[in-house]
């Protein structure tokens, strides 16, 4: 058994690798998002929304499983790790866009006013204005994020060793290995993710008490 | 020959089999919910007890199930415990048992957090009429929480239901399962199979989540002013 | 108030401002002249502050012309972001930036929008801090400042950009009687060095002086 450890290895920094690349460009999307709905036009708002409640309300699984088997349709074939990233970057962008949306709506009309009276342009209201005081609100929401989405990457990465395992389940005597080595996979992304998870959670409570000042 | 995918849909006894996948699905979703918001609101109860030991237990109790994703819990029923003790659990009885017990700790954390969250002197008003302990409860302070409930609670059941998909995992035959069967069965016969029915089972928890937390938002905006 | 010149700075020619259905400013004409100190009293609710701020662009209007300098700035293509480098505003809630402290407030405005040189900026800045009493303060956080040093510090953060003309839009509303004098004197001693200045408020005692 104590063979597989280098392979769980391997697989957990694999994970925190995806989890990573999908935070980030959650955030990028969800900047994106923001910036797109500050143009106040119609139908661009109402694609964004669309776009929101779409992600928000179907299960991830389905997302990815819709991505790596359904796009063969328009012959597009993707690797594992791409469709883990896109489908973790689908879901993560509507939250982050959420998140930086609250901050930016956080900031008082009478501070934009102030710096307009400066005369300031849209971008220099953002970056010296909105963006700083959007910040201390969004970031809580955005390390909630960041935790959530860690544990869906490891929620793909069982999933995708699970299909794998499926494969041989034909042989009788793999199959009862299977087994074992799933629940130790279970049991060492515990030893490793649950004081992860804590820290993070710690983390995020913490950057919430300074926030209100409870 | 571009309709034949989105034809599978209805071919002989897919939509069928589907619509009994889709039942499943809404069985464990329905009767976890159900349960959960019964026993987690009595839950929620003793969470909110002055007793630091109760609280912590619970507190460990809702960490657990907070930090530990579900799929990893579901495993743990389906694979783990079985080989422990040497016996076979079915996969949906499973999902029941993960679903409550994820519902109970989450519902009970939401009502502690709106029992917890009435001003004071509701409580010390209703005593200095005279009302005792379940009097009080009942007509004042339960009302005024169930408000500050329904959102979250609404907001969970979503979750709960988007989370559904990965019973398939266990071996239920949900909606998911089945799907991948008329998949497997048509892949030769019909190449696009899995973008038409992989998006079939995408719209269908759309229709079902979407509402929901449209109403839970209406609600929150109506109650919050 | 004598007059230093015949130059007026502002001009409003049939101004009319209107929300949804109401007409709050109807046919207004007004001019200020450099140096002039104008000051608009009235109960709350008239359309006074309205007024002000149609004059830099926080208001738009429906119906007439706003001269600055003799250029009409009301009409749509008027670039906003020059115009208002040269209209000074205090606001009645001060809108110090929280995130700075009060140094970084004076700064922003003259280094990165006017891109002047920042230690020209920080003479002028240090100066200013000192007529009106708060150069010990040029470190802090609006936070950890009174209303009535905020405000004062609010009026130093629009000089520094040099303005030809400074607005008030109820800027004693929110302060407490003893700090409504210290902002009432450099108010006064801005308006005896010359700045010219439109003042709106519903309190007598301001008007007074």
């Amino acid at each position: 058994m104590t063979k597989v450890i280098p392979l769980y290895t391997k697989a957990l920094i694999l994970t925190l690798k995806l989890a990573s690349l999908g935070i980030i460009f959650s955030i990028i999307i969800g900047l994106l998002c923001n910036i797109l709905l500050s143009k106040e036009n119609k139908i661009l708002t109402k694609i964004i929304h669309g776009y929101i409640e779409l992600s928000r309300n179907t299960p991830l699984l389905i997302q990815l499983f819709f991505l790596y088997y359904g796009l063969t349709k328009f012959g597009i074939k993707l690797s594992e790790t791409t469709c883990a990233i896109i489908g973790l970057s689908f879901l993560g962008g509507s939250y982050m866009s959420e998140a930086l949306r609250a901050g930016i709506e956080a900031v008082h009309n009478n501070q934009i006013e102030s710096g307009l009276s400066l005369g300031m342009n849209k971008w220099q209201l953002f970056r010296y204005v909105i963006l700083p005081q959007a910040i201390s609100v969004s970031i809580p929401l955005i390390g909630a994020n960041a935790i959530f989405l860690l544990k869906e990457t490891s929620v793909v990465g069982i999933i995708a060793i699970k299909e794998l395992m499926n494969v041989t389940k034909s042989l009788i005597g793999i199959y009862y290995k299977t087994y074992e080595s799933l629940l130790m996979l279970i049991v060492f992304y515990l030893i490793v993710l649950l004081p992860m998870s804590i820290l993070l959670t710690l983390l995020e409570r913490r950057l919430r008490y300074a926030e209100h000042g409870n | 020959m571009q309709n034949t995918g989105i034809n599978l849909i209805f071919e002989g006894q897919n939509l069928a089999r589907i619509l009994q996948g889709l039942l499943i699905t809404a069985r464990v979703a329905f009767i976890s919910i159900f349960i959960s918001l019964i026993l987690g609101f009595i839950f929620g109860l003793i969470y909110s007890s002055k007793n630091k030991i109760i609280r912590f237990f619970c507190r460990l109790y809702l960490e657990l199930f907070r930090i530990i994703p579900i799929l990893v819990w579901l495993f743990i029923f389906y694979f783990g415990f079985p080989e422990l003790l040497d016996i076979n659990i079915d996969g949906e009885v499973v999902a029941l048992i993960v679903f409550i017990m994820w519902g109970i700790a989450e519902t009970g954390d939401i009502a502690r957090g709106a029992l917890e969250s009435l001003p004071k002197h509701q409580r010390e008003s209703g005593m200095a009429i005279g009302l005792n302990k379940i009097q009080l409860y009942r007509y004042i302070l339960l009302p005024q929480a169930f408000r500050r409930i329904l959102p979250g609670t609404i907001n969970l059941a979503t979750r709960m239901i988007k989370t559904t998909s990965l019973i398939v995992m266990v071996g239920v035959m949900d909606v998911v399962k089945i799907g991948q069967q008329i998949i497997e069965s048509n892949v030769l016969k019909v190449p696009d199979a899995s973008f038409w029915i992989y998006g079939l089972i995408f719209f269908l928890y759309f229709i079902i989540c979407y509402p929901l937390s449209k109403y839970a938002k209406t609600l929150e905006n109506k109650w919050n002013k | 108030m004598s007059k230093k010149s015949e130059n007026k700075i502002i001009e409003i020619k049939n101004l009319h401002k209107i929300f949804g259905e109401k007409t709050v400013l109807k046919g207004i004409d007004l001019s200020i002249s450099e140096g002039e100190v104008v000051v608009l009293l009235g109960p709350s609710g008239c359309g006074k502050s309205t007024l002000l701020r149609t004059l830099n662009g926080l208001e738009k209007i429906q119906e007439g012309e706003i001269l600055l300098d003799g250029v009409n700035i009301s009409d749509s293509s008027s670039d906003w972001t020059k115009i208002r480098q040269k209209i000074g505003m205090v606001f009645q809630n001060y809108e110090l930036f929280p995130h700075l402290n009060v140094i970084d407030n004076i700064l922003l405005g003259p280094t990165k929008i006017q891109n002047r040189d920042k230690n020209e900026v920080l003479v002028q800045a240090e100066e200013l801090l000192q007529k009106v009493g708060l150069a010990d303060r040029k470190n802090a956080y609006p936070r950890e400042l009174s209303g009535g040093q905020k405000q004062r510090i609010a009026i130093v953060r629009a000089l520094c950009m040099n303005p030809e003309i400074m607005l008030f839009d109820e800027v004693t509303a929110s302060l407490d009687p003893e700090m409504v004098r210290e902002v009432l004197e450099v108010i006064l001693n801005l308006a005896k060095s010359g700045m010219t200045m439109f003042i709106v408020t519903t309190k007598w005692d301001l008007q007074r002086q």
